[in-house]
Parts: structure tokens; C-alpha cells; sequence
């Protein structure tokens, strides 16, 4: 499928996607919002959770630019804070789901024996809804930020793994890896040299998807009360504290959501720009 | 013919039984008795021993899944642990909320995304098409939960229109009960439809290009005749299998809705089921769930076959 993707020719890439606004405006949008919880200690205005019950629930305004919430805390402050846990779960999932997705795909793409077997087991994995398997996996393992990320991690894992047995498939035809195989390269030399090595444009367009998709399944469960606890803030906690004050300080559910949004937005974004340059084979369909 | 069919079936089987055997798994990959994660760290050991009893911990895992999927085959999708009722019944008496929610955001959904679909791939590259398609991304990105709390906000705390949550007490109307889906159901919707929408543009985009709309219009047909009755009923089976399994997914972002809705479904019930670890109600949402995607995407293929004879797997 991206066999024929020119995966060394970086400077095309970025190239390919300073071409398209869209995407360089999503770039930024996400390197905005990395850096801000990445940095969160030196661009927060005030400790995530500094209480000040004398500027309880109030508005927005130059000293807290996203208002304050039930116990006097700054909701920008929060949100930044909580950006480090949401991205650092959405990016965890995207290592767990590609780990296991990019084992289960190139031994069900490359043994043929393994295929029937395997992908029937991806279809039948597919056939959860992302929050309810995410829930009933968490619910088993236990709540907390670990687990959270290893039930998404699981969720997620059969639509990297589709990709890279689609991919592999293809991928074990091509002249170099049957030469390989003729000269006595070891199976598992050869999967990770000329195998692995040309599904990376796949996985990448992939993982981009996967990231965005995480962030709002690990939102959802937050909001649930089932995923990651309530006292850590993250954007989906932030949201189910602040409904309780709907009528009365709605800001401090709009701006996480807004986070969640912008973040999500980029990501599919990306995502998109990345398959259309890395996969011209897949560009028809957006 | 009838090969292709018994040979999707086979496989529809064997998926089916991944299905079951996952949600026979994943409790047990809890750390720990489960009859004990049930209970909670207030429970007596006599308590552990009976409900170990009752579930039938004791025998091997083997004998469990026997059982399991014995008791499966003749409907019963065993016993709620605090709802003293079969998960059967417990599901059916969460039914009516879930399937009107599903049916309505998928009207929503479709109200929005097929009109919205044909037009931007009719006026490829336009104003339009660029607005939609960047829209579509937009709402695709927003957290169904967040727009349905947002919609409350306005809709139901501001103006006043609806009732915040609820489904209308127990002896309320059907009119009355729809009443309190709407908003859920705009919020879904709206949040479902992007997909849709990109899949009708996509799809309809495939066949705009081909030979038999072009002859439709040399012998004069109107376009609205071109565009609906000839390019669209070749577009349909795409967009019909999105439809489907947008249907099958929407349960996900139900579970959610529900929950910020207080709408007594199967998503409220399974959010509960899972606070107070009440495995067997847990492991029946799954396996219904799951068995209706893998039924409905049955069913799809089964429908490529009638209307399409060129496809053979």
C-alpha cells in the first residue's frame, strides 16, 4: 500500500505540508497546546489547584482569563494542567495500541497460516464500541490512569493492526523481501529490516487518528467517573466538575471542551494532510 | 451464490464466538477473585464464598466457559448481581430510551449529512464543498457529551425549552418521553454526521465521474433527476453500510449522552453496572452490542450481494 511512499524524502514531507494551510495552522494549533502542558509550571498564570474561595465561580476577566471555578481555582491554569494528563493518556495510547496493533498486523500480513485466525479476532475486537470496551476493560483492571491507558491501548490496537496487515501484505510480495528470503534472511530480519521499516508512513497516519480518537474516549470515560480519577484534573474531569455549575459559571466546562476540540481538530487535520501526501492511494476518499 | 453466503455465515459464526469468548476474558483478567472485586472491601468472606458459589467460580475456568456459553445458547445472558433480575430483562426494561435515542440521532445525522453530502460533492471544490468538508472535521472533533451538555446549557437551563434530564418520570406520555430525547438526539446527531456526510460526498464524488450519469444528462434529464435518481441510487451502498455502522457505534457515544441526559437506557445502566462491579450486566451489553454490529455489518454484506451481482468475495 505505502510501499511505493518515498518515506527518506523528509524535506518533501514538510514540504508537502507547508503547502496546505489547513495543515500548517493545525500544526501550530497542536504545538501550541503540547508546549502550553508541557510547560504547564512556567505558562500556568496560577497553581492548578491554588484555592481562593473569595473568587469562587467568577467570570472571565483579565486576572483569570477563563473565569474560576467552584473552590476560587483558575480554569486556564487547570486547563493547561489538565492538557499534560490528556496528552500524555492520548499519546500513551497511541504507543500501547501500536505496539500490540503493529504485532498482531505483521504476523497476520506475513504468515499466512496466522491470517484467518488473527483477523478474525481483529474483526471481533472491532465489534466493541470504543467507550464500552474501554469501560468494561477498566471497570475489570481497575480505575486508574494506567489502566486507562492500557484498556484504550487494547481498543485501539486492531485498527493500527488492519493497517499494517493490509500493508504487510502487500509488502511480502515485493521483489527485495522474496530476494531476502531466497538469500536465508531470518524471518524475523527480515520483518523488522524491509518489513517494519516500510510501514512507517501507515502507522504514522494511523497513530495521528488513533491520538485524536484517544483524547476523546479517555474524555468521555473522565466525564463517566470510570477512568482516571476525579481529583486529577483532566479535560474530561474538568467537564463533569464544571456541569454540576452549568447555570451559573458555564465557562468552567466550555474551555476544556474547547481544548479537547482544538486538539482533536488538529490531530484529524494532520492526519488527513499526512495520508493524502503519504498514501496517494487513500487521497480519493477525503 | 449460496457458497458466498454459507462462507460469510461460517465466519460471521466465528467471529460471533471471539465475541463471546472476549467478553468471557475480560472479567476474567481482572486481578484478583472477582467475586471479591464485586462485593467491595466491605464484604464478609461468607459473603465471597456465596456469591463464588453462586457464579460458579469454584469449578475451572474450563467448566465456566461451558457453562457460559451453554447458558448463552439458550437466551440466558445470566443474573444481575444488585438489580436481583436477569440481565435479560434488565437490558429490556433499558431498551425503549437507547433505540428511540439511536433511531432519532440517526435521522438527525442523516437529515444533516445526505443533503450536506450530495451538494459538496456536486459542487466539488466550491465554497461549499470547502465550508462543509472543513465543518465536518470540526463536528467529527467534538466530544458528544461536551455538545450535549452545551446544548443543556442553552437549550434546556437558559431558555427553558426542554427538561434538563430525565425521560419523564414513570407514567409519563410517549409524547412527553420523546420530548426529553431531542436534545440528546441533535447532540449525537450532529456528531454522527460528519462521517456520514464524508462518505456521501466520497461515495457520490465515485459515481459523478462515470459514463451512465453522463449519458443521463446528454439525453436531457434534469439535473435534480440526474444527480438523485441515477448517481445516488449507485452511491447508496456505501453510504447505507456508514449509516449501519454508524447505528451500531452510536451505542458509544449513547452510553455517554445518557448519562449526561439521565435517560434511563443501556448506557446509564451499564455506566451503574460498572460503578458497582456488576460483572454479568457488564459482559450482556457487551456481547448484545457487539453481536448487533456483527449481525448488522452481516447483514450489509449479505445486501452488497443482492444488489450488486458483480461482488464475490
Amino acid at each position: 500500500m505505502a510501499a511505493s511512499a518515498p518515506i527518506s524524502a523528509d524535506e518533501s514531507l514538510v514540504a508537502g505540508l507547508m503547502r496546505r494551510p489547513p495543515a500548517v495552522a493545525a500544526a501550530i494549533i497542536l504545538a501550541l497546546v503540547i508546549l502550553a502542558a508541557l510547560a504547564a509550571q512556567w505558562v500556568a498564570p496560577y497553581a492548578p489547584s491554588k484555592l481562593s474561595i473569595a473568587s469562587r465561580l467568577q467570570g472571565p476577566s483579565l486576572a483569570h482569563l477563563f473565569g474560576t471555578d467552584e473552590f476560587g481555582r483558575d480554569v486556564l491554569s487547570r486547563t493547561i494542567w489538565a492538557g499534560r494528563v490528556s496528552l500524555a493518556v492520548g499519546g500513551s495510547v497511541v504507543v500501547v495500541s501500536c505496539l500490540i496493533g503493529v504485532t498482531l498486523g505483521l504476523l497476520a500480513g506475513y504468515f499466512r497460516r496466522l491470517d484467518g485466525p488473527l483477523s478474525r479476532l481483529i474483526d471481533a475486537m472491532m465489534a466493541f464500541p470504543d467507550i464500552l470496551l474501554a469501560i468494561a476493560l477498566v471497570a475489570a483492571l481497575g480505575p486508574n490512569v494506567v489502566n486507562v491507558v492500557l484498556a484504550l491501548g487494547i481498543v485501539y490496537a486492531p485498527r493500527a493492526a488492519r493497517v499494517v496487515r493490509a500493508s504487510t501484505l502487500v509488502i511480502r510480495e515485493l521483489a527485495y523481501v522474496e530476494a531476502a528470503r531466497a538469500l536465508g534472511v531470518p524471518t524475523y530480519k527480515i520483518l523488522i529490516r524491509h518489513v517494519l521499516r516500510n510501514l512507517a508512513s501507515p502507522i504514522t497516519v494511523q497513530a495521528t487518528f488513533i491520538f485524536a480518537n484517544a483524547i476523546l474516549a479517555e474524555a468521555g470515560l473522565s466525564f463517566l467517573g470510570v477512568g482516571v480519577s476525579p481529583d486529577v484534573p483532566t479535560w474530561g474531569t474538568m467537564i463533569a466538575m464544571g456541569r454540576q455549575f452549568m447555570d451559573q459559571a458555564g465557562w468552567i466546562m466550555w474551555f476544556p471542551g474547547i481544548a479537547i476540540v482544538a486538539s482533536v481538530m488538529s490531530l484529524q487535520v494532520m492526519g488527513d494532510a499526512l495520508r493524502d501526501l503519504l498514501d496517494p492511494r487513500l487521497a480519493r476518499t477525503t | 451464490m449460496a457458497r458466498v453466503i454459507l462462507r460469510r455465515l461460517v465466519e460471521m459464526v466465528a467471529v460471533m464466538a471471539l465475541v463471546v469468548t472476549i467478553v468471557f476474558v475480560i472479567v476474567r483478567v481482572a486481578p484478583g477473585d472477582p467475586a471479591a472485586m464485586m462485593l467491595g472491601p466491605d464484604a464478609t468472606p461468607q459473603d465471597v464464598v456465596d456469591l463464588r458459589a453462586r457464579l460458579g467460580l469454584d469449578s475451572s475456568l474450563f467448566v465456566q466457559y461451558g457453562r457460559y456459553v451453554a447458558g448463552l445458547l439458550q437466551g440466558d445472558l445470566g443474573q444481575s448481581i444488585f438489580l436481583a433480575r436477569p440481565v435479560g430483562q434488565a437490558l429490556w426494561e433499558r431498551a425503549e430510551p437507547t433505540f428511540f435515542l439511536t433511531l432519532f440521532s440517526i435521522l438527525v445525522a442523516c437529515g444533516i449529512a445526505l443533503p450536506v453530502g450530495i451538494l459538496s460533492a456536486y459542487w466539488r471544490g466550491s465554497v461549499f464543498d470547502q465550508v462543509t468538508t472543513t465543518t465536518a472535521v470540526f463536528v467529527a472533533s467534538i466530544p458528544s457529551f461536551w455538545l450535549g451538555l452545551v446544548l443543556m446549557q442553552v437549550f434546556a437551563v437558559k431558555l427553558g425549552w426542554f427538561d434538563p434530564s430525565g425521560y419523564g418520570g414513570p407514567g409519563a406520555s410517549l409524547a412527553e418521553r420523546l420530548h426529553h430525547l431531542v436534545l440528546p438526539a441533535v447532540a449525537l446527531g450532529i456528531v454522527s454526521s460528519a462521517l456520514i456526510a464524508r462518505f456521501t460526498r466520497a461515495s457520490m464524488l465515485d459515481v459523478l465521474g462515470d459514463d451512465y450519469v453522463r449519458t443521463a444528462r446528454a439525453k436531457g434529464m434534469g439535473e435534480a433527476r440526474v444527480v438523485l435518481k441515477h448517481a445516488l441510487k449507485n452511491a447508496l451502498i456505501p453510504i447505507l453500510t456508514v449509516i449501519g455502522l454508524t447505528a451500531a457505534l452510536l451505542i458509544s457515544g449513547a452510553i455517554v449522552t445518557e448519562t449526561v441526559y439521565g435517560l434511563p437506557g443501556v448506557g446509564s445502566l451499564v455506566v451503574s453496572a460498572v460503578l458497582r462491579r456488576d460483572y454479568p450486566v457488564i459482559q450482556g451489553t457487551l456481547l448484545i452490542v457487539a453481536g448487533l454490529y456483527v449481525l448488522i455489518n452481516f447483514v450489509i454484506d449479505m445486501l452488497y450481494l443482492v444488489v450488486d451481482p458483480r461482488v464475490r468475495y
